[in-house]
């Protein structure tokens, strides 16, 4: 029933997924002039608290309490970061490497030392009726876990939201030009925590949809990079919302590449598959110099609010 | 009800050790355009941030309208009919006019009906204005009347201008300044920061002066006079008035030193491709200053950097010295580095071309004799910069490149920010320099300062350069882009 | 061996790749290049010293274990120098690039150790043993203590002294603090000063694997490093990025890895905690010192 060309573009969405649930979220953050490096630790955490509230709740609430623990990661970022006007580098690095250790220790204190397997409940794709049967990208499409419909639903909610009312406004121009946002009375610190806090959300989604809707258990560190090639994809994307997830689809189709090969039986080895979607991440950003167009305060944690 | 629309009373504020407002107090009535006089540092802005809600006071009491009121934040001070016109531009110009004038609201934001409701405030105020263009494509003035507009927006009852004629050239300032007399016309308060007595005598119905943050004076304008301002500004400091009005020429004869720098020709594009200066000719001679003199983002940016050696021509002959002395506008970021000592600081001119070892003895003796000619207030050359006052900073920096360079110096707004006694003692080390056989170029945006320094003036306007008198009259027509009839 | 010179020693072996990758990474940082690549680059160096290791002809010597670290040194500056060269050419930002390599060089040593250099048997994903002549000497017979400790000491003097009193270490730290004034106040071609201290910085990361290649594992394995370039970033900081304070602190996350890798064994707290308190080392110094320039900014505004 469904040719190669279906079963690849169903893994390209499928892979995409993830990626660009995170890279949306942190779209809304540097949007707010804030790069979250930490994004990674907020996608692991959103999959050991998936597999938690998950065993317990069902998969929604695996949901819900993945974008918890992804959003109390972001939260400890945002302390340093925000409140207290640290590297956002250094701090995101050392949020990434906390949730990394943190998560691993966790989960091992919680389900044993040697991290019995575990298997939680996962979302089954559910089929939309007549749109899924359009030809070539219909099961690609719309044939997927609901939590692909959430992301559709999504993106044109945080465009309107960022383009069409004064918080995205404030929003935009505390990542251009935090001291005019300041003047025009915009509360600086407040507009930048809650846009970390939802770019950590999201990426605790993000982290519980790697479990929930694919993986189907949880296994140490199996963020394996995804927070940072999201921030790659917000480059590539360009800080807006629907180039943000174009962009993730090309990464899903790096990764999806990968099994199509082995599908289809080339010898060559699979951890060049692996390593192929940063390589591309490095390419991708390469070719994007000279026409991006960063939030001007992108990073700037010198500046004073 | 009271006749007063702004009162402030008695405001302390404090930064660290340093004291900047003592018991300040400011009485502005409903109807009036009121002036805050005081030279650089006297607290004028602080003060006024004060009762925009930037800052909050240490003690002190603010009354609009006979009520007392304190605000949190900005948005507090708008929503009691404060407005505030900054001196530098808190724009955002990756966005539109319209979406710079919005900012701030709450709710949904319509594009549309932002755009018709700025149009419509612009024909009722007289600020022309395209509602459409990014704000990073405006020239200053046109950027200055969407810093207006955005504050009018508000419909504000007291109407803050900071330094608002800095940037502009001499009719652009007088035409903001009658248009700020219509505003009060219909009820409304204008308080007018400036640093110039002019300004403060000739449109100003009352005047308050403060000085190193205390209210010296207060009174109508009509029933002062210069001296009585000069006096009051200055306290007991003996610094003759003259240099307060800058009117003090220190031209010398034309000089006939050799050549020093020249450019033949020259052309610079910026990193967008953009042409700066055009195809440009210019001779600095040894023993003279000469003043440069344009309206921001002209290319006299750019035309400094080339003539110090800090950027490279696209196209065209430049020739300099092998060391040209560089004094840059923003010394925080481009001269010093605040985080290094005194030392470092010093150790840095040259530092690209350095070999070898760094002989920090004999740096540290270099700088401890910098120290002391050139007057820089510091308990040793192992502080940081940043404990310095930018006064003793600009010390630092103009001493370092003079003795760097001896033969050529380049000065951006060497004074800014600085007292008169700094100021002074900057533009000493500057004639001085001059006198001693260097060739000078000084850019200031404070036409006074040029006209009081230069021997010639070059004025920049859209990447060109032409030399003009040195008047106001013919440097403000060139820096409009007419040329002398 | 008393548990105690046991425990000391394991201390000093595991400081050795911590201790010199702390130097790479402040290095970097001094210089203002967030360098996060070090993993990589250690990785990379420690192929290429494993690769030279493995394949130096007996008749060669004792020059087999310099050819090696060279040959480490080397490969970690270019893994460096790709990011250097994205950075100037392309403003790809650092951060992002030296992660994405980072994960590059993890699988393609993996794919090496299972492919072109895998040991003669085929059976294990690592190479063969390195030749004797390749090996670092024991520092103290009977120990696993060797040479490349002392080596790291020597590193760690050498940077301190260029960073302080040559001029080539006056314009990495002032290009790192202040681009802008570097090249405006000092006429430093800042781009070309960073990025030869971010090359020598991934040189240096490189020299960190060939050492722990010719000094512990005598092979390339997968998984060479466990995180050591992400330990590193916290020996560096907690150093304050004074490349003898590194020495201290490289041997303090020495102690706790050992530590770590102790507890686990004897007490089943999960070895990961190891990274946890790193974490906490890196957002502790970063509060401690932002809210000590506060408290100093406050006093010198105006």
């Amino acid at each position: 029933m469904t040719s190669g060309t279906e079963a690849f573009l169903e893994g390209v969405v499928r892979t995409a997924t993830p990626l660009a649930l995170a890279a949306l979220g942190e779209t809304v953050t540097e949007r707010s002039g804030i790069i979250n490096i930490g994004l990674e630790g907020s996608i692991i955490a959103g999959a050991l608290g998936a597999v938690v509230g998950a065993t317990h709740g069902g998969v929604w609430a695996g949901f819900f309490f993945g974008a918890i623990c992804g959003l109390a990661v972001a939260a400890i970022f945002a302390l340093f970061a925000v409140a207290l006007r640290a590297d956002q580098i250094i701090t995101g690095t050392a949020v990434t490497l906390l949730a990394l250790g943190g998560t691993g220790t966790l989960y091992r204190l919680i389900y044993g030392s040697a991290g019995a397997a575990l298997n939680t409940p996962t979302l089954n794709a559910t089929a939309i009726p007549f749109l899924s049967k359009i030809p070539v990208v219909g099961l690609a499409l719309f044939a997927q876990p609901s939590i692909t419909y959430l992301l559709y639903a999504l993106i044109p909610v945080v465009s309107w939201w960022m383009y069409r009312t004064h918080a995205g406004l404030a929003l935009r121009s505390m990542g251009e030009n935090p001291a005019a946002a300041i003047a025009a009375g915009i509360r600086g610190k407040r507009v930048q925590f809650t846009a970390v806090l939802f770019g950590g959300a999201l990426g605790g989604v993000s982290g519980a949809t790697l479990v929930l809707a694919q993986a189907g258990t949880f296994v140490e560190g199996m963020s394996a990079g995804r927070g940072f090639i999201a921030i790659a994809i917000v480059v590539l994307g360009r800080w807006n919302p629907l180039g943000t997830v174009l962009a993730a689809l090309i990464f899903g189709a790096a990764s999806a590449l990968q099994f199509y090969f082995q599908a289809i039986g080339t010898n060559l080895p699979y951890q060049l598959f692996l390593a192929f979607p940063y390589v591309l991440t490095l390419i991708a950003l390469a070719a994007t110099r000279g026409r991006v167009s960063a939030p001007a305060a992108l990073g700037r944690q010198d500046l004073e609010l | 009800m009271t006749d007063v629309a702004l009162e402030l009373a008695s405001i302390s504020k404090s930064f660290g050790r340093s004291v900047a407002l003592r018991s300040a107090s400011l009485s502005a009535r409903r109807g009036t355009v009121h002036a805050i006089l005081g030279e650089n540092g006297a607290g004028k802005t602080t003060l006024m941030r004060i009762a925009f809600g930037m800052l909050q006071p240490d003690a002190g009491t603010i009354r609009v309208n006979g009520e007392t009121r304190s605000f949190a934040s900005p948005s507090a001070a708008i929503a009691n009919g404060i407005a505030m016109v900054h001196q530098h531009f808190t724009l955002v110009s990756a966005m539109t006019v319209t979406e710079n004038v919005a900012l701030g609201g709450r709710g949904l934001f319509h594009p549309r009906q932002a755009r018709s409701e700025l149009l419509a405030l612009a024909k009722r105020t007289g600020f022309a204005i395209d509602p459409d263009a990014r704000v990073e494509n405006l020239p200053a003035g046109a950027q200055q009347r969407v810093e207006i507009l955005k504050a009018l927006s508000h419909g504000p009852r007291v109407l803050i201008l900071d330094e608002p004629t800095a940037i502009l050239t001499p009719a652009e300032a007088e035409d903001l300044l009658n248009r700020a007399r219509e505003l009060v016309n219909d009820g409304g308060t204008a308080i007018l920061i400036t640093h110039k007595l002019r300004d403060a005598l000739k449109f100003a119905d009352d005047i308050t002066v403060l000085r190193r943050g205390v209210t010296v004076w207060t009174g109508r304008a009509a029933e002062t006079t210069e001296d009585a301002l000069v006096s009051a500004m200055l306290g007991g400091e003996r610094v003759p008035a003259e240099s307060i009005r800058n009117e003090t020429s220190h031209q010398s004869p034309v000089s006939d030193g050799e050549v020093v720098i020249s450019l033949h020709d020259v052309s610079v594009r910026d990193a967008l491709n953009v042409e700066r200066l055009k195809a440009v000719s210019l001779e600095v001679r040894g023993g003279e200053i000469v003043g440069v003199a344009a309206v921001e983002g002209n290319g006299q940016h750019e035309l400094l950097r080339i003539l110090a050696g800090r950027i490279d021509a696209t196209s065209g002959v430049v020739t300099l010295p092998p060391t040209v002395g560089f004094i840059p506008e923003d010394r925080q970021r481009d001269a010093l580095i605040p985080d290094l000592s005194l030392r470092d600081n010093v150790a840095l001119a040259g530092a690209g071309a350095r070999r070898g070892v760094m002989d920090w003895i004999a740096i540290g003796d270099r700088t401890r004799s910098l120290i002391g000619t050139y007057d820089v207030r510091a308990r040793d050359e192992n502080v940081h910069a940043s404990t310095l006052s930018g006064g003793n900073q600009q010390k630092l920096v103009v001493g370092r490149e003079i003795e760097w360079a001896h033969v050529a110096l380049v000065a951006e707004n060497p004074s800014r920010g600085l007292d008169i006694r700094a100021s002074a003692a900057v533009r000493g080390r500057i004639i001085e320099a001059r006198d001693s056989g260097a060739a000078v170029v000084i850019y200031s945006s404070d036409l006074d300062e040029i006209v009081s320094l230069a021997d010639r003036v070059v004025v920049v306007y859209a990447g060109n350069v032409c030399e003009c008198g040195n008047d106001y009259e013919s440097i403000g027509r060139a820096m409009l882009g007419v040329t002398a009839p | 061996m008393s548990p105690t010179t046991a425990f000391i020693v394991d201390m000093l072996v595991h400081a050795t790749p911590l201790m010199i990758a702390g130097l790479a990474v402040a290095i970097a940082f001094r210089a203002g290049i967030w360098n996060i690549g070090a993993d990589g680059q250690f990785i990379a160096g420690a192929t290429a010293a494993a690769w030279v290791g493995v394949s130096a002809p007996a008749t060669i010597g004792w020059l087999a274990l310099p050819l090696a670290l060279v040959a480490g040194a080397i490969a970690g500056g270019i893994w460096a120098a790709i990011a250097a060269w994205l950075r100037s050419r392309f403003g790809v930002l650092e951060v992002i690039s030296t992660i994405m390599l980072n994960f590059i060089a993890t699988y393609s040593a993996s794919y090496l150790v299972r492919g072109p250099l895998q040991e003669s048997t085929h059976v294990f994903p690592q190479t063969d043993s390195i030749v004797a002549g390749a090996r670092m000497p024991i520092l103290i017979s009977g120990t696993r203590l060797h040479w490349g400790f002392i080596l790291g000491l020597l590193l760690a003097g050498v940077t301190w002294w260029v960073m302080k009193y040559s001029a080539t270490g006056f314009r990495i730290r002032a290009s790192g603090m202040s681009p802008f004034a570097a090249r405006s106040a000092g006429l430093i071609n800042v781009p070309r000063v960073t990025s030869g201290a971010f090359i020598v910085s991934g040189a240096i990361a490189g020299i960190a694997g060939g050492v722990e290649v010719c000094g512990v594992t005598f092979a390339l394995y997968e998984n060479i490093s466990p995180g050591y370039g992400y330990t590193a970033i916290a020996v560096a900081l907690l150093a304050g990025l004074n490349p003898l304070g590194v020495i201290g602190t490289g041997i303090l996350f020495g102690a706790l890895e050992t530590a770590a890798s102790t507890m686990q064994r004897n007490a089943g707290i999960p070895s990961t905690t190891a990274s946890v308190i790193e974490a906490v080392v890196i957002l502790a110094v970063i509060a401690i010192a932002q809210l000590r320039s506060r408290s100093r900014h406050s006093v010198a505004a105006t």
